[in-house]
């Protein structure tokens, strides 16, 4: 019910909108609670486990019941909290676990089962038979209890993630974080100042209080306005501080256009704030009491109904009761009377009170029971003077208040009980840097607020090296907080604690009875605060309870810990940016644009996006193009972009020493302009990458590695320089980006080399492993006579400006040849051909011995991986060792992954003699080849092990050879006639 | 997390590659035996205190680092330069 | 003989302008990593002021405009728009390594905000600063030309994605800058 003239919305434009269907009117400014609140309706979900009528339990985030689902399809967002979703015209609201309506519920009949769904009930009902866990039990537990549903389609919304950087974080923009906000801002601090809510002003906007002699509300929007005008303040509003972090990180969700229709800008944004300092100025929660059948609809804690009242103008019942144990409920009544709304009672549990306005009062009062299928009709109250029924359809109740202590259990910390307000509060040094004000720590007077943000302000800036500048404290409200303990009310009927998991303290009781007596255990068995709202409003009456229930006292029982986020953040804000070319990084050869003009198929070897292979017209599938390919090669010449693989530029007096230390073959040797292959190993002894280094002169090499390793090679080379060798005056960077680098692979590659080269080389002056400038159309290019396909080959380079230029002319030339360009899957035929390895082969578990090249291993000097590699385990000719295969009937199959047999063994593990690391089908010997590990392998060339693939189905019987198929004397490489 | 890099500052701990306990930077003779080597490579202490380890400001200025954290409370209490201090 | 022509990183990418700020590709020229030899710092940055008249600069420091010397790196400097003079230092040609593009106008700092990690406040990162860090998942550095001017750069292989990665960023602010309170 909308109550005329009041809230501060009052002046609002009405805005439609829909719940289930139905259209309703609110108005600007408010919340969906709210103006589901003034059109009377309470109810408005199912509970999660019971299928229980609830409605709406409080005005913020820590809202357990209150959950609906907006937006259809790709759309579709559940679990959004009606008390923090603000209202928007056209805004489509579900509610949530209810079947086939909300007010016929068919799983409510869980309800009726209750007594059979007691805390543990998974556990003892759902043991036998096993068969059944998850074919039976598990969907039809998943369909009974349960929350919103997502649409299962892709989200094609934007969610934005981004950085901040403060000196000082104020988290919460009550009367405690303003004031802080403004003192550090005055004394020069940068300051963020985040709230959840859309307004800042915390509860001074739910309340009637007076600061400075004005509405509070008021005097909140003056400091705001204050602020926004100051350069060195950001005010971060519909903002959460969800986690606290090492060394002064902290989580932040930022909700964008959650409080609009529109779709351009992203609908969330993940923030990480980096700060110095912090002030936690969170307020605090108020917590429900345990009365028998507490959660009917139109039953809220007391400082909700006042949010409603004071902010949106809405009472929600005509005739309003309140149940309390503390003073501060009664302002409720008092705000209720001043606006006209009937207040049928205050039951207070204390004895000692008085009313503070025209309303009657109820002393040593307990509600007892209440009635109201779908929504609260009347309460039964017990008092000093009897036990009477009371009609009323807004119950507010109130058990005191908790300090909103979450973040700072965020690093471990464990709050500390305090007496005087019956709740924990924040351990001072929970969080490095913070400090936490107002009634974050249990100061609940407006003025003891005020006070408390300026204090922290003044001392944290102080920490700054900063100086404050004088401010008064405000004048305010100042009135003490009493409160007497009362957690449960005993009557017939279930006191629910947990309103988002269903729990109530019977099941309290039959964990403690039951032995989970340690307040995790008892957590864990029954549920309590394991919800999204993580028990915010239940978790202390809980352990109170437990308490009861163990014999022990509050303190002692302990309490167990929050954990981020402190409200729920959606997986879609915390990965944001990375759906489709967001993902990872691209990275493009210079060929890439001309690789995918010619249809090329591109597959990504790590950031890098390669051609998988080039068709033609005619050609149906990849074999096809890559058995041309290969023949092109073997027979005319090929050209493949070779870019990716990592080159690093080597300089300095030490630079041979230095290749001699990190290979563990000798580089020190190599002449001037002429390469060698260098194979690299790791400290342990295993390979860690492979690739060919260049001497371009007597202290200047270019070291190429594999396009995989090309980013550990650098690490490694930096590790070893810093660590190692600091000795050593040697210098070396990455080359990579800077040269566009082509194979130009085959028997006519010098030929092509000649049409495109400004003076002509020959077999003479390029012998196998030669290497230089060349000069190419006037740009100075260097060119490498090296080989990975066996083939007479060279690979030349030019500036990356000039690669996309070059690559067009070197594959017109192939083509006028009768070749061609060549992807990634003829380079890999023709590698393995030729017995090259890969990291199919290197992968991390082989030595230098297992692919035999033990001797490479020069014992003349140390190098990194020397002392490892020469232990007996890594020697022992029982290792796997690399060789060749070849199916014995050459028309069979061989697939990569197969492990390998003796003849006739069972295919099982213990039998395992090893594995296919590579395998092809080659046109050039016109059948399936294979690389891969086998027992004692080097000794076995000539015998046949049977080949099974389990995953696949395939066996087949493979003879063991080199694993140099084509040209083992590589008397093709090393061509050396000038025809 | 945040890592206080000598070159370039606090910086976010996704700036930073992580290797291990700083005994990395202690290399054992190529003739040491087996049991230094083994210790060198593979033996490491689970800490709960103070612990110096090492990190590579790989996204940043490529420096590696030996940082001194306390793996209990968190608390990074100094970092300094591998280069120039190792053995 | 072959005649090549020289394509920059981000050709057919940029310039384009969101909102208000607007990127641009950057042509620094000739470009040459200097990373001096054990001892020879000073050496290498006196002979560099006296040839170009900037020496080598300090960590996370750019300075000079055409020519300058930007640091990029642990003991390493990229020298920058002229040709760099002999040093007993390794100096490396990157004048192709790289793609620079240059972001200005209102919010520039914001837009960068979304993709790296560091620091960008004015009082914290100013004129002159640069920064080796991360761009969204990429490595690359960042230097403050002015109050709302930046230039980052990325492997050159990259340029597409920093393109993709600035554009993005950049609509979704000009998307908030039409959002009502």
């Amino acid at each position: 019910m909308r109550i005329a003239g009041k809230g501060l919305n009052a002046g609002g434009a009405p805005v439609s909108f829909s719940f289930d269907g139905t259209i309703y009117e609110g108005r600007e400014g408010d919340t969906l609670a709210a103006a589901l609140l003034a059109n009377d309706v309470r109810l408005v979900g199912r509970s999660f486990k019971y299928h229980r009528p609830r409605g709406i339990l409080t005005a913020g985030s820590e809202e357990p019941n209150a959950l609906v689902t907006l937006g259809t399809h790709a759309a579709q967002d559940p679990n959004i909290r009606a008390t923090t979703q603000e209202l928007y015209d056209g805004l489509a609201a579900r509610s949530q676990n209810a079947w086939p309506s909300l007010k016929r519920d068919a799983m409510a009949v869980n309800d009726l089962m209750s007594p059979f769904l007691s805390a543990g009930f998974y556990y003892k009902t759902f043991m036998w038979p096993k068969s059944f866990w998850e074919k039976v039990y598990e969907p039809i537990i998943r369909r009974a209890a349960g929350l919103g549903a997502i649409s299962g389609v892709t989200n094609e919304d934007t969610y934005e993630k981004a950085f901040a950087h403060c000196d000082v974080l104020v988290i919460g923009a009550g009367p405690a974080g303003l004031m802080a906000a403004l003192v550090a801002a005055q004394a020069g601090a940068d300051v963020i100042l985040a709230d959840e809510d859309s307004r800042m002003g915390g509860r001074l906007l739910a309340e009637t209080y007076s600061v400075d002699g004005r509405e509070g509300a008021d005097w909140a929007a003056d400091i705001v306005a204050r602020l926004m005008a100051m350069d060195n303040v950001r005010l971060m509003t519909r903002t959460t501080i969800t986690g606290a972090y090492d060394q002064g990180t902290f989580g932040a969700l930022e909700r964008v256009t959650h409080h609009t229709a529109a779709t351009q800008a992203p609908r969330e944004c993940f923030w990480r704030i980096v700060a110095k300092r912090s002030i936690l100025c969170a307020g605090a929660l108020e917590r429900p009491i345990a009365f028998p059948n507490n959660d009917r609809p139109g039953i809220m804690t007391a400082g909700a109904v006042r949010a409603y009242l004071n902010r949106w103008g809405v009472a929600p019942g005509k005739s309003v009761t309140i149940f309390a144990n503390n003073d501060d409920a009664h302002r409720t009544a008092v705000d209720l009377v001043e606006a006209g709304v009937k207040v049928a009672g205050v039951i207070d549990s204390r004895a000692d009170v008085q009313a503070l306005g025209d309303y009657p009062i109820f002393t040593n009062g307990k509600v007892v029971g209440t009635k109201g299928r779908l929504g609260l009709e009347s309460i039964t109250v017990q008092h000093s003077g009897g036990t009477r029924d009371i009609r009323t359809d807004c119950l507010a109740m109130s058990g005191g208040w908790n300090p909103t202590v979450h973040l700072t259990c965020h690093m471990n910390g464990r709050p500390t009980w305090n007496d005087d307000i019956l709740s924990f509060v924040p351990t001072d040094g929970a969080i490095p840097d913070m400090t936490v004000a107002g009634a974050a720590r249990g100061v609940f007077s407006t003025h003891g607020c005020l006070e408390d943000g300026i204090a922290a302000a003044r001392a944290v800036v102080d920490t700054l090296g900063l100086d404050a500048v004088a401010v008064d404290t405000p004048s305010a409200d100042d009135s003490a907080y009493r409160i007497e303990p009362l957690w449960q009310v005993e009557g017939k009927g279930r006191k629910w604690l947990d309103f988002q998991n269903d729990v109530h303290v019977k099941d309290i009781k039959l964990a403690a009875q039951e032995n989970f007596r340690s307040v995790e255990h008892m957590k864990r068995y029954t549920t309590q605060g394991m919800a999204t709202d993580q028990g915010k409003n239940s978790n202390v009456a809980a352990l109170a309870v437990l308490a009861d229930a163990t014999g022990r006292g509050i303190p002692e029982t302990g309490t167990t810990t929050f954990r981020p986020p402190y409200a729920p953040v959606s997986i879609a804000a915390m990965g944001a940016g990375a759906q489709g070319h967001g993902f990872a990084p691209e990275r493009h050869m210079t060929s890439h644009q001309a690789t995918l003009d010619r249809g090329a198929p591109m597959i990504e070897a790590g950031l890098w996006y390669r051609p998988s292979y080039f068709p033609k017209q005619g050609e149906t599938t990849w074999l096809e193009s890559c058995n041309r390919e290969v023949g092109m090669v073997r027979n005319t010449v090929g050209i493949c972009d070779v870019s990716t693989l990592g080159k690093i530029d080597i300089q300095g007096p030490d630079a041979a020493a230095f290749l001699d230390f990190v290979y563990c073959n000798t580089f020190s040797t190599l002449k001037e302009y002429r390469v060698r292959y260098g194979l690299m190993l790791r400290e342990d002894g295993h390979v860690m990458d492979d690739g060919t280094t260049a001497r371009l002169g007597a202290n200047h090499y270019v070291m190429t590695t594999t396009t995989a390793a090309a980013g550990q090679v650098m690490k490694h080379l930096d590790w070893v320089s810093q660590a190692l060798r600091p000795d050593l005056d040697v210098r070396f960077a990455s080359v990579t980006e800077q040269w566009a680098q082509f194979a130009v692979a085959g028997p006519k590659s010098r030929d092509l080399l000649n049409t495109v080269l400004d003076a002509d080389i020959d077999g003479e002056s390029w012998p196998f492993m030669a290497c230089g400038d060349v000069s190419i159309g006037g740009i100075v290019g260097r060119l490498f006579r090296i080989s990975f396909s066996g083939e007479h080959a060279y690979e030349v380079s030019v500036p990356a400006r000039f690669g996309a230029s070059l690559f067009r002319q070197l594959c017109a030339q192939a083509e006028a040849m009768g070749g061609g360009v060549y992807g990634m899957e003829a380079l890999n035929v023709l590698r393995i051909e030729k017995g090259f390895i890969t990291h199919s082969e290197i992968h991390g578990r082989v030595s230098a011995f297992d692919i035999g090249f033990g001797r490479m291993v020069s014992q003349k000097k140390d190098c990194i991986g020397n002392a490892a590699s020469q232990r007996p385990g890594l020697l022992e000719a029982e290792r796997e060792q690399l060789v060749g295969f070849k199916p014995v009937d050459k028309a069979e199959k061989l697939t990569a992954g197969a492990h390998l047999f003796v003849e006739g063994a069972d295919a099982v593990r213990l039998n395992d003699q090893g594995y296919v690391t590579s395998v092809c089908h080659s046109p050039t010997l016109g059948h399936d080849l294979a690389l891969g590990f086998l027992r004692d392998g080097a000794n076995r060339h000539g015998e046949t092990v049977m080949m099974v693939d389990h995953l696949r189905g395939v066996k087949t019987l493979c003879e063991v050879c080199h694993p140099v198929f084509f040209d083992p004397d590589n008397t093709r490489a090393k061509e050396t006639s000038n025809g | 997390m945040r890592l206080p890099c000598p070159l370039c500052g606090d910086r976010d701990r996704r700036e930073f590659y992580y290797q291990g306990h700083a005994v990395a930077l202690d290399r054992p003779a190529r003739d040491a035996g087996d049991g230094a080597w083994d210790d060198y490579l593979h033996n490491r202490d689970n800490i709960a205190g103070e612990v110096r380890d090492l990190w590579h400001h790989e996204a940043g200025c490529g420096a590696w680092i030996e940082v001194t954290r306390n793996t209990v409370t968190h608390v990074v209490s100094g970092a300094r330069l591998v280069r120039g201090t190792a053995k | 003989m072959a005649r090549l022509i020289a394509n920059t990183p981000c050709a057919g990418l940029l310039p384009k302008t969101i909102g208000s700020v607007s990127l641009s590709e950057v042509d620094a020229g000739v470009v040459t990593l200097v990373a001096p030899f054990n001892g020879q710092q000073k050496a290498v940055s006196d002979a560099l002021k006296s040839a170009i008249g900037v020496g080598f600069v300090a960590p996370n420091r750019c300075v000079g405009t055409s020519p300058r010397v930007m640091w990029c790196g642990m003991g390493q400097a990229l020298v920058m728009g002229v040709d760099c003079p002999d040093l007993p230092a390794q100096c490396v040609d990157h004048s192709d390594a790289w793609a620079i593009v240059r972001i200005d106008g209102a919010g520039a700092d914001a837009v960068l905000a979304r993709l790296t990690p560091i620091d960008l406040r004015a009082s914290v990162f100013k004129k002159g600063h640069t920064a080796r860090t991360l761009i969204g998942h990429m490595t690359g550095g960042i230097t403050r030309l002015g109050a709302q001017s930046f230039e980052v750069m990325v492997m050159r292989s990259m340029a597409a994605t920093l393109v993709h990665e600035l554009v993005q960023a950049a609509e979704n602010m000009d998307a908030r800058a039409g959002l009502s309170a």
